[in-house]
C-alpha cells in the first residue's frame, strides 16, 4: 500500500478525517515558510501539499493565483523548493505531495524532478492540468521513484472515467467538491454527496475532498455514509495566514472537530 | 499520430473538469460539422452575413517595384474588418446545434471579442468576453463596439492583465458555466479539439486563394505569406496549399521593437516548447518554465504561445517562419497605403513587411500571396502614436 493511503487508512483506523493542509510554496514569506509547515505538522496535518508557483494556474481561484504569483516574485523556484525539502528531510510527520502545473515539472526534466522528490521525501505529485489521456508519462517516471500521481475528479466525471483513473492511481482520489476553481465557499454545492458516492464505487482508495473547503460544519452536514476520508484546505488556510494568524490554530478548529 | 496532436505538438493539458465539455465538442464537431444543414446555413451566414468570398486583390504598383507578382488575400473587407469571423461565426452556430444559449470568448486587441459578439448577436446567444485589464484601457472602441453589439466585457486584473490572463479567466469561467456555454476559442490553439475546429472555419482563406490564384494566374502561387500571433488566419491560409509542395509557405512572428533584450511575440523563432493553456507548444518562458511576457506593436499578434500545428509544420520544414520588427510593420502599412489605397491592419503589415525586407528572397516574377487578415481602422491610436502625428 502507498504511505499516502496508509497514511489516511490511519487517521480513518483512528477514527478520524485525514487532514491535508495545502499551502504555495513561500507563503507568506520565504523565510517563514518553513515554520507553517512544522506548525501544520506538530499541529496533526496528516498530508501537506506544497504549492509549486506557475505564472498561470487555470485551476485556481484568486487566492492560490495571487498566492503563485507572490511566490514568484520573491524568487521561488522549483530548484530551490527541492533544496528546501532536502534540507529539512525527515523532520516531518506528516507525509508530503507538491502540486503544481505541468510546464514547471517539464522544463526541470520529469526524471530529474522524480529522482530529486524521492530523495527529499516527497510521497505524491498533483498537477491540475494533467488529466488522465496525458499523464501516462509523467505517471511511469513518478511510479518508477515510488511517487503517487494523485487523480483528481470533480462533480462531471462520470463514473466509468472514475473507472479508468481507478485503474492507474494509486495514493488517494482527490474529489473536487465544486464545478470551479480552487476557493473557499459558505456552502458545499448539493450534488457532492453523489459525487462521493461516484468516486467510493469507482476507487478502492480513499477518498479526500477539496476545493471550497472552508469549516468542518460543511463535512458534518453531509450524510454520515457518504463523508471523506480527508479534507484538503488550502485557500481559506492561505487567507488565515496572510491575515496573520497562526496554522496551528487554524488546524485546531478542524482536529477538535474531527477527533 | 496520437489523437489531438501534431507530431509532438498539441494535446489536451487542461484540468479534469474540462475534460467533459471538451469531449462533447469533438463529439459534436463529429456529429454536426458534417451534416448539409449545418454545412448551408454557415455557407449562408458567411456569405450573407459576413462579406464571402473575399476578393483577391492584384498590386500593381508594388509589383513593379518589387519585380514579382504581388498578390493579397482581402480578408480586410470581412465583416468586423478581419478574418476573426469565420471562426466565430462557425463556433457560433455549433453551439446553437449543440443546444448551448451562451457563448464566452478570450480577447486581445478585441478583434476576436467583436467578431464573437456579432456572431452571438446574429444567432441569438449570449456573449461574455474576458479581456485582459491592460488591454481595454488600450482598446477602448473595441470594448465599446462589443458592448453595443449585447457583449458583457469582463476585464481581468491578474497576471500580466493581457491575453494570456484573459484566456486563463475563460477557462476558469467555462469550468462553471459548460452546462449551457460554449467556449468560443479564439485562435488555432488551446487544448484539443480547438487546434482542429479554428482551422476547420479558417481554411476557407486558403481554399478560396488557391482556387481565385487559379482562376487569375492560371497557376498555383509561388509563395504564401501570413503573419503568425495564435496563428489562426496563417493556417487557415496554409492548410489547403501544404500538399502543393511546389508552393513555399512563409510564416511571419511579431519582433517587438527589435532592440536588444526587447520583449516580443516569436514563439516559433525564439522559445521553447512546453506547455500553456492546454498544449504542448513553443512559448516563451524562463530557464524554470514560468510564462515570460510577449510584446509586438501588433496587439493581435501579441501573445506568447502558438498554435501547435505551427510548431509542428515549423518542426518539418514544411512552412518557414520568419519575423519582423515594429518599425517594419509600420513603413510596410504605409507603404501599402500609399501605393496601393488599402489601409492593412499592423498584424497584417507583419507578413507585408517581411516580403517589403526580404525582397531579394523572392524570385523574380514569381507570384507571391500575401493573406491580409485585416484592416486598420482598429489601429489609428496605435499608428498615430508610433508616427509622431
Amino acid at each position: 500500500m502507498h504511505i499516502l493511503e496508509e497514511r489516511i487508512r490511519a487517521a480513518k483506523a483512528g477514527g478520524r478525517l485525514a487532514l491535508i493542509p495545502f499551502v504555495t510554496a513561500g507563503f507568506p514569506s520565504r523565510e517563514s515558510f518553513w515554520g507553517i509547515i512544522r506548525e501544520l505538522d506538530e499541529a496533526g496535518a496528516d498530508i501537506i501539499e506544497i504549492g509549486v508557483p506557475f505564472s498561470d494556474p487555470v485551476a485556481d481561484g484568486p487566492v492560490v493565483e495571487a498566492a503563485s504569483l507572490r511566490a514568484l516574485e520573491s524568487g521561488v523556484t522549483l530548484r530551490g523548493i527541492m533544496e528546501e525539502l532536502r534540507a529539512h528531510k525527515g523532520e516531518l510527520k506528516a507525509a508530503l505531495v507538491l502540486m503544481g502545473y505541468m510546464n514547471p515539472f517539464l522544463q526541470y526534466g520529469l526524471e530529474r524532478f522524480a529522482e530529486e522528490a524521492a530523495l527529499a521525501g516527497v510521497h505524491g505529485v498533483i498537477v491540475p492540468d494533467l488529466p488522465l489521456d496525458e499523464a501516462g508519462e509523467m505517471r511511469r517516471i513518478l511510479h518508477e521513484r515510488g511517487l503517487a500521481l494523485i487523480a483528481l475528479v470533480g462533480p462531471n466525471t462520470p463514473e466509468e472515467r472514475m473507472r479508468l483513473y481507478a485503474e492507474v492511481s494509486e495514493g488517494y482520489v482527490y474529489v473536487v467538491s465544486v464545478m470551479g476553481t480552487t476557493g473557499e465557499r459558505g456552502k458545499l454545492p448539493p450534488e457532492v454527496p453523489q459525487v462521493l458516492e461516484r468516486a467510493r464505487k469507482a476507487f478502492a482508495l480513499p477518498v479526500a475532498l477539496g476545493f471550497g473547503l472552508k469549516r468542518p460544519e460543511q463535512l458534518e452536514a453531509l450524510p454520515p455514509d457518504c463523508r471523506p476520508d480527508a479534507a484538503v484546505f488550502g485557500s481559506s488556510l492561505l487567507r488565515y495566514l496572510d491575515a496573520g494568524g497562526r496554522a496551528g490554530d487554524f488546524m485546531a478548529q478542524w482536529t477538535r472537530r474531527t477527533a | 499520430m496520437k489523437k489531438g496532436y501534431f507530431g509532438e505538438f498539441g494535446g489536451c493539458f487542461v484540468p479534469e473538469l474540462l475534460m467533459p465539455p471538451l469531449m462533447e465538442l469533438e463529439q459534436a464537431m463529429a456529429d454536426i460539422l458534417p451534416s448539409e444543414a449545418f454545412q448551408s446555413e454557415l455557407h449562408g451566414l458567411l456569405k450573407h452575413f459576413a462579406g464571402r468570398a473575399t476578393p483577391l486583390t492584384f498590386c500593381p504598383a508594388l509589383s513593379r517595384e518589387l519585380g514579382f507578382e504581388l498578390w493579397l488575400k482581402r480578408e480586410d473587407l470581412l465583416h468586423t474588418g478581419a478574418h476573426k469571423i469565420n471562426n466565430t461565426l462557425g463556433q457560433a452556430l455549433l453551439a446553437k446545434y449543440m443546444g448551448k444559449s451562451a457563448l464566452i470568448a478570450e480577447t486581445g486587441a478585441g478583434q476576436h471579442g467583436v467578431a464573437t459578439a456579432a456572431a452571438a448577436a446574429r444567432l441569438g446567444l449570449r456573449c461574455t468576453v474576458y479581456m485582459g485589464a491592460e488591454d481595454v484601457e488600450r482598446q477602448s472602441a473595441n470594448v465599446r463596439r462589443m458592448k453595443l453589439l449585447g457583449a458583457e466585457v469582463h476585464p481581468i486584473e491578474s497576471g500580466s492583465r493581457t491575453l494570456k490572463d484573459a484566456i486563463n479567466a475563460a477557462l476558469r469561467a467555462w469550468i462553471s458555466e459548460q452546462h449551457d456555454t460554449h467556449y468560443c476559442f479564439g485562435t488555432a490553439a488551446g487544448p484539443y479539439p480547438f487546434p482542429d475546429l479554428v482551422r476547420e472555419f479558417q481554411s476557407v482563406i486558403g481554399r478560396e486563394a488557391r482556387a481565385q490564384m487559379l482562376e487569375h494566374t492560371g497557376a498555383f502561387p509561388d509563395y504564401v505569406v501570413a503573419a503568425v500571433g495564435g496563428g489562426s488566419n496563417a493556417i487557415g491560409m496554409f492548410v489547403p496549399f501544404v500538399p502543393d509542395t511546389g508552393v513555399k509557405l512563409i510564416g511571419v512572428e511579431a519582433g517587438g521593437t527589435g532592440r536588444p533584450g526587447c520583449l516580443h511575440s516569436a514563439a516559433i523563432n525564439l522559445g521553447r516548447p512546453g506547455v500553456l493553456h492546454g498544449e504542448y507548444t513553443m512559448l516563451l518562458q524562463d530557464e524554470h518554465g514560468q510564462i515570460q511576457p510577449s510584446s509586438s506593436i501588433s496587439a493581435g499578434l501579441d501573445y506568447p504561445g502558438v498554435g501547435p500545428e505551427h510548431a509542428f509544420l515549423h518542426s518539418t520544414g514544411r512552412v518557414k517562419y520568419g519575423i519582423a520588427f515594429d518599425h517594419e510593420a509600420l513603413a510596410a502599412f504605409q507603404k501599402l497605403c500609399r501605393s496601393e489605397g488599402i489601409l492593412p491592419a499592423l498584424e497584417s503589415s507583419h507578413a507585408l513587411a517581411y516580403v517589403l525586407e526580404h525582397r531579394g528572397e523572392f524570385e523574380p516574377n514569381s507570384r507571391v500571396l500575401v493573406n491580409l487578415s485585416g484592416r486598420g481602422d482598429k489601429d489609428m491610436d496605435i499608428i498615430g502614436r508610433a508616427l509622431g502625428d
